[in-house]
């Protein structure tokens, strides 16, 4: 299971404060944190900032890669910003995302096979958000055949389903959930991706929610998921779920998690 | 002639009884106009104030809107001549390039539940397209939603278009989604920001001088 570590989004109070305040420091130990609970992607998301997103997307990609030896989650709808950002990436980052959006397809393309890298595919379909598992399979598939038509190795090819809140539509759980299995086995190679916490919008207990969801999703075949790894309940969730899932050879990496502290005796 | 249990029965959501409580008011002899505002708009008005303080969920507050609509529809024979007033009409879209819908979806319904004419022009709305139905509509207010960086600044597109065509001095400007801020609402000259579907309705009353 690949984790994509979440929390370098400027969306979050305090990382837009670091950020604006140039603070290496602060960022840096984030993104190690990040590191030390078994991040294996750092996620870095500058979109609150409309007019300086590229400026400080760049600047995030060398902090990040100051502090961690990790390759990075480039995270922006916008192709400028990931294009001048992807210059200062070390190693083969992950491009999140590109879409069916007709611009932004076109726009993305060039940037995700100029170079080595993983890119995250949004399921949306050219006009709308995806409602049912066929809206999403279809344009998943759509995405994984025009993208490997362009030389994206199949196995670099990440598709996020697009999770969408149960509180508005209680079909949108089983509407993701049943996608992931379907793309999963149809596209033997292929990975899934998604986050979590749109799930739960609208909600109370969303940590709860969020980490039910994450095993449900991982039962259907999720390969990676982009979250918070400090939050150490939703680790010891995933970690126990993949080897309750036969996913964790002589249950290594769940002995391993509880005896460096990751997980917690009850 | 007392709502309570209507109010109480949309406030809970429970759409037999609103639909029950709704008829018997009519039965009654009760003005389709009383119903709905002392009724209908002032139960939502709780439900909007509840929601947000935190006090409900989501699915609470989409469960009152529809217990509402059904009531409305009920109500809709007994009005005179489309004689059911309005406390304004509002344009709703969010903007060019994002197909994000469904905290615009929200914020309509609770607009709706708080008596406004909603116009809900859906995604992926070109700054003209706005200009054009709020022209046809004679809207009072335009409310923007957008869930992408990139699509942000579709919003200033919107305004300037509006300027362009003279409507601003006729309409006042919401804006609202995920990374859209307070400060980026005071740059680009929107006339109010809403950070959640209650305090959209706050604003609109707000901007409307509606109390």
């Amino acid at each position: 299971m690949l984790i994509v570590g979440e929390i370098i989004n400027t969306s979050r109070r305090r990382i837009a404060e670091a950020v604006e305040k140039q603070d290496a420091a602060f960022i840096g130990q984030v993104a190690k944190d990040q590191a030390d609970a078994g991040a294996h992607f750092i996620d870095v998301n500058a979109g609150t900032f409309v007019d300086r997103e590229t400026e400080y997307l760049c600047w995030l990609v060398k902090t990040v890669q100051d502090a961690v030896d990790l390759p990075l989650c480039l995270d922006s709808p916008s192709p400028k910003a990931l294009s001048e950002a992807i210059k200062y990436h070390r190693g083969e980052p992950m491009i999140n995302s590109i879409s069916l959006e007709k611009e932004r397809f076109d726009e993305m393309l060039p940037i995700v096979t100029a170079q080595p890298c993983r890119v995250v595919a949004l399921c949306m379909t050219e006009t709308a958000m995806p409602v049912t598992i066929e809206d999403r399979v279809q344009a998943g598939a759509e995405l994984i055949n025009r993208l490997t038509a362009e030389g994206v190795a199949l196995e670099n090819i990440f598709i996020d389903p697009l999770v969408q809140p149960v509180s508005v539509d209680t079909r949108m759980g089983n509407a993701v959930l049943g996608a992931i299995k379907t793309i999963m086995n149809d596209f033997p190679g292929v990975n899934t991706i998604c986050g979590l916490s749109n799930i739960s919008f609208g909600l109370p207990a969303r940590r709860l929610i969020n980490s039910t969801f994450l095993s449900l999703c991982i039962l259907q075949g999720l390969s990676a998921a982009i979250l918070d790894p400090t939050n150490k309940r939703l680790m010891a969730n995933l970690l126990s779920t993949r080897m309750i899932l036969g996913k964790d050879e002589y249950c290594g990496d769940f002995i391993d998690a509880y005896q460096n502290g990751i997980i917690n005796k009850e | 002639m007392s709502y309570q249990t209507l109010l109480d029965a949309v406030i809970k959501g429970d759409i037999k009884t609103a639909k029950e409580e709704t008829l018997k008011a009519v039965d009654a002899g009760q003005k389709a106009q009383d119903i709905l505002d002392q009724g209908l708009i002032e139960a939502m008005n709780v439900v909007g104030d509840n929601f947000s303080k935190g006090a409900i969920f989501v699915p609470q507050m989409l469960r009152s809107a529809k217990t509402m609509q059904e009531c409305v529809e009920v109500l809709k024979p007994h009005f005179k001549e489309n004689a059911m007033t309005t406390k304004g009409k509002i344009v709703i879209g969010t903007v060019k390039g994002d197909l994000h819908d469904i905290g615009k979806n929200l914020v309509g319904m609770m607009l709706e539940g708080a008596g406004f004419s909603i116009i809900d022009l859906g995604v992926d709305v070109a700054p003209e397209v706005f200009v054009d139905k709020i022209k046809e509509a004679d809207a009072d207010v335009v409310g923007m939603s957008a869930l992408l960086s990139t699509t942000m600044p579709s919003m200033s597109l919107t305004i300037k278009a509006l300027a362009d065509s003279g409507l601003r001095d006729t309409v006042k400007v919401i804006i609202g989604g995920a990374p859209v801020t307070r400060k980026y609402a005071e740059d680009i000259g929107a006339d109010a920001y809403a950070s959640d579907a209650g305090s959209a309705v706050l604003e609109a009353k707000k901007l409307l001088n509606i109390t």
